[in-house]
């Protein structure tokens, strides 16, 4: 075993160590015989394709799921981990990818709910929770007020209010599952400073992220998985990019980002002086047939808020849209699936699908004015629909009828692309569509983007992924505060430009 | 798997009942006779139709609490309408029942779609409201048996197939409500803004339309049983029906009907209705007294609801899994 190899040849010893781990879901193995070494003062990068077991082994290291085989050990002596409580006791913390906190509290009391100091009358010590949390928030080097509401701060400061929450419980192990999913560049530099005076403090991280240039920048070791496997580790020092992709995947991937140079067809889209009363003002662009249209800005940039108002989910305050040479105006989401513009939404999980709903009943729901009549349904028609879609994506389901919330999320994903798919639109507006999807399945979507454009379709892509904005657009629109920066060719685009024109460094 | 499981849970009641209907003619000879199965329908009829309008109120996140004060307007209204002018034709005085009905039941939509308002919120006020109009209008006053005409107290009664038209009037509503549900766009955008709102919103539902079209069949419904009820029970006064908007809602939530909005049926709602019918009909033939009967209705209610409660939490035990599962199935594949 590697990683045993690495505990071994390691200068120092661990803090934790898991051995041997296995873990088997019904019919399935979801983690076979794995071992990983977490170093005090070091960062550990878990690095594996969705579905390789990385969540599953931080269910296990939080205490969530038993493990059906396998040690963990702290400081050398085995431990076992019943529930969450267990885990946090013997120093271990998450941070998840979607922190769950409390917007009307302040951030004191976000940081201690359920474990606040307490007053020797068994009440809160109010001066004891903000004293401590000022105390953390000082040591992560913030100047945040423990005392505001968490809905004042900005997302990062909300970031750094998640991880005080993890530390305030004595953690030696932390765990940051896609800690950067949702955060700009900026903020991302802010969370490594913080990631680095963790390490300062000798804790152990485990690091989870998609991203490689983020994992060169900021871990010390690598793990990687691969169908429930521990395949590899070491120092990432000793190691290629190229090599942990090869370890990842198993097999050599083609290039991820497939653009097919596409002639461009006739304007479809003219957006004139596009303003939003809060979100957005004077956005002007035109987008043609097959044209792939990047939308690229840091994180509240207003460039979702564009594409929901394009979409009739928010009123503009003014502006003109004119579709094919007409000007059309949009009120609601009906109004422009009607006009042929769909948007399939950056978590399409949440607002997607309609879980309780069977399959064909949700890939119908957007185009229900074409399979019935006279107000009255025809499933024959609904059902006809859907198969075409479901053959189309490769969909695996026992049959059409069963609920959406049965499937696999790979599965109920290709529900959702089905879904708008079959509305036959002319315009396709895409939120982060490869939004937390590893590197092979990225490919895959690249090249299934490229495809419809290649059919025609036009497509807006918001995106907050330089080398996706790069490699996929055939135009980048760059806007910073609600406004556009700067609207550029293929051509003309480099990571430099597009990044200066986002952030304002001139 | 979801969908089967509400078929069990059908077929489940549907066992229950049978039970019931089975300990209960051993107790009481007759109980299960076709005569007193009949009875019992029609006795029940007016809590299916009501039940029905609630069931699409929740399946899209929401509650009409105000369905019984609604009765109560409406029924008051039509019997003096018919005690003012005994010679307006049967079929107009229900045309008009069912046309306050629904402007009651608008009213509150209006409030929920245009105002965003909760409905609890809403229909809590409403209640009072509607009760106090009927107050208003009757000042306080009946309208007894004799005031009302012939063919107003009778048509209900009418026995066509050994049933009474009454409770042929709450098959034909379940058919009606059925294929709305089932067939028509809006049934479906009924469980579509339950189930899943920004989904719906993003499918091009609108769900705030959706809501206030419920609204407005609840309140059609309702208003069908105002009149039922007064003909039935032949006297209008303010407080009838006083409290059966819980019954209502007891009704639903017994057949299945996800209070969360989305999940449900038509079959669900007219069970859970009929549970509520037998249990009400059979204390009193086995001489437990009216106060024992509401405590074991909250009992059964209860048990209903953490029934419920116990089969979501299941279904979310089985998605954990089933994901953990494909996760490595997607990954070996």
């Amino acid at each position: 075993m590697m990683t045993a190899a690495l505990a071994e040849s390691h200068p120092i010893t661990p803090i934790l160590e898991m051995r041997a781990i296995s873990k088997t879901f019904p019919g399935v193995k979801a983690l076979d015989d794995v071992n990983i070494a977490l170093f005090p003062g070091e960062v550990t990068a878990l690095i594996g394709e969705n579905g390789a077991g990385k969540s599953t082994l931080v269910k296990i290291l939080t205490g969530i799921y038993p493990s059906d085989e396998g040690e963990i050990h702290i400081d050398g002596r085995p431990v076992t981990f019943g529930n969450a409580q267990a885990a946090i006791d013997h120093g271990v913390t998450a941070i998840h990818q979607e922190t769950v906190l409390f917007d009307e509290l302040s951030v004191a009391e976000n940081i201690f709910i359920g474990h606040a100091p307490k007053t020797s009358l068994g009440l809160v010590n109010w001066k004891g929770v903000n004293a401590r949390a000022l105390a953390l928030l000082h040591s992560l080097e913030s100047n945040i007020d423990p005392r505001t509401r968490l809905k004042d701060l900005s997302i990062a400061q909300r970031h750094l209010v998640a991880i005080a929450r993890a530390l305030s419980v004595d953690a030696r192990i932390v765990i940051m599952d896609e800690p950067t999913a949702a955060l700009s560049r900026k903020e991302v530099d802010d969370l490594f400073q913080i990631v680095k005076r963790l390490k300062a403090q000798g804790k152990a991280i485990l690091f989870i992220s998609h991203k490689f240039d983020e994992v060169y920048e900021i871990a010390d070791n690598y793990a990687v998985f691969r169908d429930g496997k521990a395949v590899g580790s070491g120092a990432l020092a000793d190691i290629s990019q190229n090599d942990i992709v090869r370890l990842m995947v198993g097999r050599s991937i083609e290039h991820a980002f497939p653009k097919v140079d596409i002639p461009l067809g006739e304007t479809v889209l003219k957006v004139e002086n596009y303003s939003h009363p809060t979100e957005f003002r004077d956005i002007s662009f035109e987008l043609r047939k097959g044209e792939i249209l990047g939308i690229y800005g840091l994180v509240g940039a207003g460039r979702s808020e564009i594409c929901q108002s394009l979409f009739g989910v928010t009123r503009p305050s003014g502006g003109r849209l004119e579709l094919d040479g007409k000007e059309i105006q949009i009120r609601s989401p009906g109004d422009a699936i009607h006009a042929g513009i769909v948007y399939v939404p950056e978590e399409r999980g949440r607002h997607g699908a309609v879980l309780q709903l069977p399959i064909y009943q949700n890939i119908s729901l957007p185009s229900l004015g074409r399979t019935s009549r006279s107000g009255f349904l025809r499933a024959a028609e609904e059902l006809a629909l859907a198969r075409t879609y479901a053959e189309r994506f490769d969909l695996r389901a026992a049959a059409l009828s069963v609920p959406v919330g049965t499937l696999s999320g790979g599965n109920q994903q290709k529900v959702v692309i089905g879904k708008w798919l079959a509305t036959q639109p002319k315009i396709l507006i895409l939120d982060e569509p490869t939004k937390g999807i590893d590197i092979g399945s990225k490919a895959a979507v690249h090249a299934f983007i490229s495809e419809l454009a290649g059919e025609g379709l036009s497509i807006i892509m918001v995106s907050s992924e330089l080398p996706e904005i790069l490699g996929m657009s055939d135009r980048v629109l760059v806007m910073r505060e609600g406004l556009s920066a700067g609207l550029f060719e293929r051509a003309g685009m480099s990571a430099e430009t597009l990044v200066r024109a986002a952030t304002g460094n001139a | 798997m979801i969908k089967q499981l509400f078929k069990f849970r059908e077929m489940l009641l549907v066992v229950i009942i049978a039970v019931l209907l089975g300990v209960f003619s051993s107790r009481s000879p007759g109980f299960a006779s076709p005569s007193n199965l009949s009875n019992i329908f029609n006795d029940t009829s007016i809590l299916i139709i009501l039940a029905l309008g609630q069931m699409t109120v929740i399946l899209t996140k929401s509650i009409d609490l105000s369905v019984a004060a609604n009765v109560a307007f409406t029924g008051m209204a039509v019997a003096m309408l018919n005690a003012a002018h005994p010679g307006l034709p049967l079929a107009l005085i229900v045309l008009i029942a069912l046309g306050i009905g629904a402007i009651l039941g608008a009213i509150n939509g209006l409030f929920v779609w245009k105002l965003g308002i909760p409905s609890i919120v809403v229909t809590l006020g409403t209640l009072t409201i509607y009760r106090g109009m009927a107050f208003v209008l009757s000042g306080g006053g009946w309208v007894n048996a004799h005031q009302m005409t012939e063919p107003f107290l009778q048509t209900p009664r009418q026995l066509f197939l050994g049933l009474p038209v009454l409770g042929w009037t709450a098959i034909v509503i379940v058919a009606i409500i059925y294929i709305v549900m089932s067939r028509t766009f809006l049934g479906r955008a009924i469980y579509a803004s339950g189930g899943n709102p920004t989904a719906a919103v993003y499918a091009g539902i609108d769900v705030g339309r959706t809501r206030f079209f419920a609204f407005v069949l609840s309140g059609t419904l309702a208003g069908l049983c105002g009149y039922l009820w007064v003909s039935r029970y032949a006297v209008a006064y303010v407080d009838i029906a006083a409290g059966f908007e819980l019954d209502s809602v007891a009704a639903c939530v017994i057949g299945g009907i996800s209070t969360l909005g989305g999940i449900g049926s038509v079959a669900g709602a007219v069970l859970g209705s009929l549970f509520l019918g037998v249990i009400k009909n059979a204390l009193p033939v086995i001489n437990i007294s009216p106060f024992s009967q509401m405590a074991i209705s909250g009992g059964v209610i209860i048990a209903a609801v953490i029934f419920n409660a116990r089969q979501e939490r299941r279904r979310g035990r089985i998605i954990l899994r089933d994901r953990g599962a494909s996760e490595t199935i997607e990954g070996i594949a």
